[in-house]
């Protein structure tokens, strides 16, 4: 009897891949909660970074597996090796309350510990965004309404001349004349035929006076028939095949981001730093919406410019402040490279609030008249101090905030927030893009 | 000057390949027949990789097993430590079927595959074949088609009724899994066919049957409140799953179905729960006789020999109990330690040891060893054959906590004449399943009230449940009766001292005079 050997490497691996998913579903809204935390406390870095994300949940409720066990107390006698000094009838002290050393170690009470969930940035991210869905994404980005594309769709009967299919065409005139004229031919091939014997009788010298007339008749219906054959025309306006194309609307899958942002004075790093998580968010999330995000960053004092990533977060600035600027230069961008035909456009402004005095009432009516039509989305946060919580509870805020307040009753893709700390981002984050099933 | 007979050894290097485990198996199983005696069945080694093991380890030893997250955690629970590198993976895992499956990990060295065949294709193996446990409780033949036949049945109620339908059924099941063995009675074998069969004939009959039980009414009520007449069961039963399974009273067919399933797995395990220390023992004794054999025939080297005494070293260890690595009585160590003991006390017995063990001491070994692989479990067996000898190298003292004394632990005994037997009493009484696991049984259904099923917890020590979990389990308990569920503990002088009642019963607030919904 000899033992058979198997290799069983190369069966499929991650049998137990499905179990895991079982185990995340039950313990999703621990999950979710772990990973609101370490958004919050961690901030955005650990979003942007490809690595997995390992996640620590306290095993929830929905994975508990009770038994039917003793709890502690009553009276338990137990065996140990390693005896050193211990006579019967010694006493130990008990270890007081800390329950901890192996001592007490009950068989199963190995305690339940808490899960570390590796999970891939994809699954991560899956959470992360869970239920938030930008308004009108759908709808504009499935149904692309304003853009198209012609695709070939078999023939048609008409059509520009510039599609005219010549080889179909052709095919087409060719099979109405050979249909037009058949039943000439036949009559033509008849004629000749009798023709031919009434010559060959004249030869004979057999031919009778109505042979001769027939003759003629002949010819004349000869003569008839070339006519009528000559007739049929090439082309019938009915030959004509046209290449038939069809308008297809192309969903847009580009999208723009434009980062607005106050760098004057009164934003500290404090504030910028606020700010810029909650544009990588906005960022990320574009990113798995669409093929394509590029990114915009205008900063602005009391004038606005174009820079890039770094320059927008790190480089200092003085100067008032004069927001209309940064949304003018936005306007102005999109005209020149982004046609709102072609891109999703969201348009995402932070600032302290501080404007020029009467900049304000210039500001609604750019976003209202000229920006508000053509973006997807628009969202402004208001950057608090610390100290300034409380002032979320009441209305009047900046100056822009009380401007802007107008705005926010008539129109769906503008929203605003304010936020003072780093834990506020992302219940803004949520809120702002709240899937709008719910509403 | 004789000249030796010059022997190539087996393997010389790291690298394992098919040829050289077959070698390998061939010369172990000459020794484990032909030195040892022992009788197993065929055996099937199957090459995994170290993923695929934690796999098997967290179907807890089963190739197979239906979809259930706790299978998932199971396998997180095992895969952490081991990618921390924390701990290594057992070596070995072994299934109790025939053939007998044997688990060989690829990165494992020649000298570690010799150890696992040595270990769970001989030692685990015969020990599985022969065990009177095992041979009563488990069915190794059908296990395999069994199993293919749960997870099968189980994916089509998933289809049919949802997977969070039939996960809720099988959570409930898992809790009660310590309670759907019957100690004493020997189930029948496992039978794929049989249980085709069962479903479909007889299943409505049974529900009928059910119906029948919960439709007689009272005759005369006057006559109930006599007393215990009309109890039912008539006896307690400790088979709470098997009791839900018969006697639920609403419960459809497929549900009665899973528990089913359930039962019968844990009924397959219920053996391995009362033999670890002898199974495990056995198994290291018999890859340590095997190994020392192969070296002193010179199949394997020297160096692999040093390899082996490394990593057996580690597997017997025993920290003591103040040692920061103690996590209780390893049962490798003690099973390895009794057979050694018990060969010991064959060879060369010493005056103690023939007082102690007039039967065994100066007897063949081998046929005692063999004894005790097949009549004994680790409670009777360590009552049977744990020496004074063995007691003193370990240092085994017992150690007593009260919780009336609030202050300190009591030294109750240690390993010298005066305590052995105490000393020895309680170590078994430790390994008893029978006293580690509540014992809970069903005494009564409220047949022609509310149903309420109580169930009674038998306090041994003055030791209550805990609280929290027992409230849980009740719930889960209630969620398959669908009736309210309550439970007591009752003291050895028939005081009730707690009682514990499930969400319905909670909700009703239904009182009785001692209720303490926990």
């Amino acid at each position: 009897m000899s033992a058979i050997i198997v290799d069983r490497r190369e069966t499929p691996r991650g049998k137990s891949g499905p179990n895991r998913q079982r185990l995340l579903q039950r313990e999703r809204s621990a999950v979710k909660e772990a990973i609101e935390k370490s958004l919050r406390d961690n901030g955005i870095k650990d979003v942007t970074s490809s690595a997995s994300k390992k996640i620590k949940i306290r095993s929830g409720s929905g994975t508990k597996e009770p038994v039917f066990r003793h709890g502690s107390g009553g009276i338990n006698e137990r065996v140990y090796p390693g005896n050193k000094e211990f006579r019967k009838g010694d006493k130990i002290p008990r270890p007081q309350s800390s329950d901890g050393g192996g001592k007490k170690g009950s068989p199963d009470g190995e305690g339940e510990d808490d899960f570390i969930f590796e999970m891939s940035q994809q699954e991560y991210l899956n959470y992360v965004f869970e239920g938030l869905e930008l308004p009108d994404l759908v709808k504009k980005a499935l149904s692309g309404s304003d853009t198209f594309v012609l695709r070939r769709a078999g023939f048609s009967q008409d059509g520009p001349p510039s599609q005219l299919d010549v080889l179909r065409s052709m095919q087409q005139s060719h099979g109405r004349r050979i249909s037009l004229r058949s039943s000439l031919l036949k009559k033509e091939k008849q004629l000749l035929k009798e023709k031919k014997e009434i010559e060959e009788k004249m030869q004979a010298g057999s031919a009778s006076a109505v042979d001769q007339a027939r003759l003629v008749e002949i010819d004349k219906e000869l003569v008839g028939i070339a006519r009528k054959k000559a007739a049929v025309p090439l082309f019938d306006d009915m030959d004509l095949r046209f290449r038939r194309k069809e308008k297809e609307p192309v969903p847009i899958t580009k999208a723009v981001m434009f980062c607005l942002m106050d760098v004057s004075g009164s934003m500290g790093d404090r504030e910028k730093d606020l700010a810029k998580r909650f544009f990588i968010l906005l960022g990320l999330f574009l990113e798995r919406c669409y093929e394509r995000t590029e990114i915009v960053f205008i900063r602005h004092t009391s004038e606005a410019q174009e820079v890039d990533e770094d320059t927008f977060f790190f480089s200092r600035e003085t100067g008032g402040t004069v927001v209309s600027t940064a949304l003018e230069k936005m306007l102005e961008i999109i005209k020149e490279r982004y046609a709102p035909e072609e891109w999703n456009i969201y348009g995402c402004q932070a600032s302290d609030g501080e404007n020029y005095d009467a900049d304000s009432i210039k500001c609604t009516a750019l976003l209202r008249e000229s920006l508000l039509p053509i973006t997807q989305y628009f969202a402004y946060i208001e950057i608090l101090e610390e100290r300034e919580m409380e002032v979320i509870q009441h209305d009047h805020g900046g100056e822009l905030w009380t401007e802007y307040l107008d705005i926010v009753s008539g129109h769906k893709n503008f929203a605003m927030r304010r936020v003072a700390e780093i834990s506020h981002i992302y219940p803004v984050f949520r809120s702002l893009f709240e899937s709008t099933g719910k509403k | 000057m004789a000249m030796e007979k010059q022997v190539e050894p087996l393997f010389t290097k790291a690298e394992w390949d098919f040829e050289k485990i077959k070698e390998v198996c061939d010369a172990c199983e000459e020794i484990a027949v032909k030195e040892l005696g022992l009788d197993y069945f065929p055996i099937q080694i199957e090459i995994v990789t170290s993923e695929q093991m934690i796999d098997a380890y967290a179907s807890t030893g089963l190739p197979i097993y239906y979809a259930h997250w706790s299978l998932g955690k199971r396998f997180m629970e095992t895969a952490k430590p081991y990618q921390k590198g924390k701990v290594h993976l057992a070596y070995e895992l072994v299934i109790n079927s025939n053939p007998c499956l044997v688990y060989c990990m690829e990165q494992n060295s020649m000298t570690m595959q010799a150890i696992v065949i040595a270990h769970a294709g001989f030692g685990h193996n015969a020990f599985f074949k022969n065990n009177h446990l095992f041979r009563q409780w488990t069915s190794p033949d059908s296990i395999i088609d069994y199993m293919v036949f749960a997870r099968k049945l189980l994916a089509e109620y998933e289809e049919k009724y949802g997977v969070a339908e039939v996960e809720k059924v099988i959570d409930a099941c898992h809790t009660l899994r310590n309670h759907g063995v019957d100690r004493y009675s020997h189930p029948p074998e496992l039978s794929v066919e049989k249980e085709k069969e069962r479903r479909g004939d007889r299943a409505e009959q049974r529900l009928r049957e059910i119906t029948e039980l919960y439709s007689i009414l009272p005759r005369n009520i006057k006559e109930d409140e006599k007393g215990k007449k009309d109890r039912f069961p008539k006896d307690p039963q400790e088979n709470i799953l098997y009791f839900i399974e018969k006697f639920a009273p609403e419960l459809p067919i497929w549900k009665r179905e899973v528990i089913r399933i359930v039962r019968k797995i844990s009924q397959y395990f219920y053996p391995q729960m009362q033999t670890k220390v002898l199974n495990e023992g056995f198994a290291t004794f018999v890859h340590y006789y095997t190994m020392n054999r192969l070296h002193e025939e010179r199949l394997i080297t020297d160096g692999s020999m040093q390899e082996f005494l490394l990593s057996h070293t580690n597997v017997v260890f025993q920290p003591g109990f103040d040692d920061p690595r103690f996590h209780g009585i390893n049962p490798y160590a003690l099973g390895f330690n009794m057979f050694m003991d018990i060969k010991r006390i064959c060879e060369a017995p010493t005056e103690e040891d023939k007082e102690w063990f007039p039967d065994i001491a100066g007897s063949d070994w081998k046929k005692t060893v063999l004894d005790v692989v097949k009549n004994y479990r680790d409670e009777s067996g360590i009552r049977q054959f744990l020496s004074p000898a063995l007691m003193r190298d370990m240092r085994l003292f017992s150690m007593l906590d009260d919780e009336k004394d609030s202050e300190n632990f009591l030294v109750t005994g240690i390993h010298n004449d005066d305590d052995y037997h105490k000393v020895r009493k309680a170590l078994a009484d430790q390994f008893d399943v029978g006293l580690q696991i509540p014992l809970i049984e069903v005494v009564n259904v409220n047949r022609h009230g509310d149903r309420t099923l109580t169930l009674h917890h038998s306090v041994v020590n003055n030791k209550q449940l805990d609280t929290n979990e027992t409230i849980e389990v009740l719930d889960l308990i209630e969620s398959l009766w669908e009736f309210p569920v309550q439970l007591v503990s009752v003291h050895p002088d028939g005081r009730e001292s707690m009682t514990y009642g499930s969400k319905k019963v909670r909700d009703q607030g239904v009182s009785s005079d001692n209720s303490n919904w926990g």
